[in-house]
């Protein structure tokens, strides 16, 4: 591994870790009644199970795959 | 008379002491088993078309010209149990049928060979049992896929839980697929000893030498409410691959102008680390994103970025622009056509492994109207979704997908 992708590998991992900590600080506490936006059918945290055949393409067309709860490897002849 | 008003007084309350007995019966009933009850069910269909000119068949260079017609149908069921847990199960069927130019030049001697097309049939059912009041969810799942040259047999368990305060859940997922594929080689690389079998049949019955390939993967996410309008997940994965993980019929051509099958490490470490987040602006629009970084031990590093927003036109219809940017680098083992040398031991001119940058964008359209769609009761919900995909090597596809939901 070269040195610029280490850095890459580094600053994703940081970037990532930035974000979460700023939104976690920030959390107040929401009611039941109040998540009426939250519960909306397109505000879900996963693909829509329209994307399903996207997520099977990309996952054969491209080298890299998973954390996405798609396809991450097995269970086909994809890479 | 005092005799006869106690008498009556007494028979009300016996009357009423045997209806309230009666209600409290119905009560407890409600906490007995029940039987499985429908939830929903999902029809996903999809038509999928591809064209290029680095097929890792004929060594990366030739069409890449592909055909998909997919359909897959879902059904979710539920019921309580006498601990007020629900237990749902998922069942799943898909069908995928492709076409595939490239395949076919497995054998170019043959004007349409078996290898052209092919059918994929994969079955799958998932239990979870969800603890309303401890905020865990248990899941267990099984899997299988099956095309001609390719089958699969998965399972799953994962375990979840939400915090104290119900604002954030931990969830761990553990996967193992344990695959099998026939070694379909290119006409003229078959293996002395394989085209005796091909021409009779083998003990296994099959014509085909078989190889395995085991995966085993584990996901950890953590998923949080911000506040009433925006909510975020963190995913990780760790997936550890052993076994055969080329393709037989992969041609490389050599600087040297010799050929051979492509021949890659018998293990894969990959590492990615997803981050996506949703937020509600106003009362209209949605914005979803979703980041990814990838890294594996091929020396293949990515970054996917994905925003789609949802535009309420009114409650029941929206309509949904999406936007993927997706960089790679190259595996360690990838050469192009005639760039490998001979010394090299482990070699590929799969384009799917070299270095690119890739663009898919497209829309959506989801129509939920208070009556039904077409203003059928049970059918709750259509979308439908196309989209673009280009990559800079010069492959490109386009996608259409559409999804009937029934409640």
């Amino acid at each position: 591994m070269n040195q610029s992708s280490k850095q890459t590998k580094i600053m994703s991992g940081i970037a990532i870790g930035i974000v979460a900590t700023v939104l976690m600080s920030s959390c107040t506490a929401v009611k039941e009644y109040q998540k009426s936006r939250l519960n909306d059918g397109e505000m879900v945290l996963g693909n829509r199970k329209v994307e399903k055949t996207e997520l099977s393409f990309q996952s054969y067309r491209e080298g890299a795959s998973g954390a996405n709860a798609g396809k991450s490897g097995g269970g086909c002849g994809c890479n | 008379m005092k005799k006869l008003s106690l008498t009556v007084i007494g028979l009300y309350i016996g009357i009423l002491a045997a209806f309230s007995q009666y209600t409290k019966a119905v009560d407890s009933a409600q906490f007995k088993p029940r039987k499985l009850s429908f939830e929903e069910a999902n029809i996903i269909t999809s038509y999928y078309h591809q064209n290029g000119n680095n097929s890792a068949v004929t060594g990366g260079i030739g069409t890449e010209l592909l055909s998909d017609y997919s359909g897959v149908f879902q059904l979710k069921l539920h019921a309580w149990d006498d601990r007020a847990r629900k237990h749902t199960l998922d069942l799943e069927l898909g069908v995928d049928h492709y076409t595939s130019a490239s395949s076919d030049n497995i054998d170019p001697k043959t004007k349409s060979s078996a290898s052209h097309a092919d059918t994929r049939i994969y079955p799958s059912a998932t239990w979870s049992m969800e603890n309303e009041q401890k905020g865990s969810t248990f899941t267990l799942g099984g899997a299988l896929s099956h095309e001609f040259d390719y089958n699969s047999y998965s399972t799953s368990v994962g375990f979840a839980k939400k915090t104290r305060n119900r604002m954030g859940e931990l969830s761990f997922k553990a996967q193992v697929y344990l695959d099998n594929l026939k070694q379909i080689y290119p006409i003229e690389l078959v293996p002395t000893a394989t085209v005796s079998t091909r021409s009779g049949a083998s003990s296994s019955g099959s014509k085909y030498p078989i190889v395995g390939r085991n995966s085993f993967v584990g996901t950890l996410s953590y998923s949080q409410i911000v506040n009433q309008r925006l909510q975020f997940i963190l995913l990780m994965d760790a997936i550890y691959q052993s076994g055969y993980l080329g393709l037989p019929f992969h041609r490389v051509y050599f600087n040297n102008g010799s050929e051979q099958v492509e021949n890659l490490p018998g293990t894969r470490l990959k590492i990615p680390l997803g981050f996506r987040m949703n937020y509600f602006a106003g009362d209209k629009l949605i914005l979803r994103t979703y980041y990814r970084y990838y890294h594996d031990d091929w020396g293949l590093d990515a970054h996917t970025f994905n925003i789609e927003t949802s535009y309420k036109i009114t409650p029941f219809v929206s309509v949904t622009p999406f936007y993927r940017y997706y960089t790679q680098s190259a595996i360690n083992y990838f050469a192009p056509y005639e760039e490998h040398k001979v010394s090299d031991q482990y070699y590929t001119s799969n384009y799917d492994y070299s270095k690119f940058n890739s663009h898919f964008f497209g829309a959506g359209v989801r129509l939920i109207p208070p009556k039904g769609v077409f203003k059928l009761e049970n059918f709750n919900m259509l979308e439908i979704r196309y989209g673009h995909y280009t990559r800079t090597n010069g492959m490109n596809s386009d996608v259409v997908s559409m999804n009937l939901r029934f409640k």
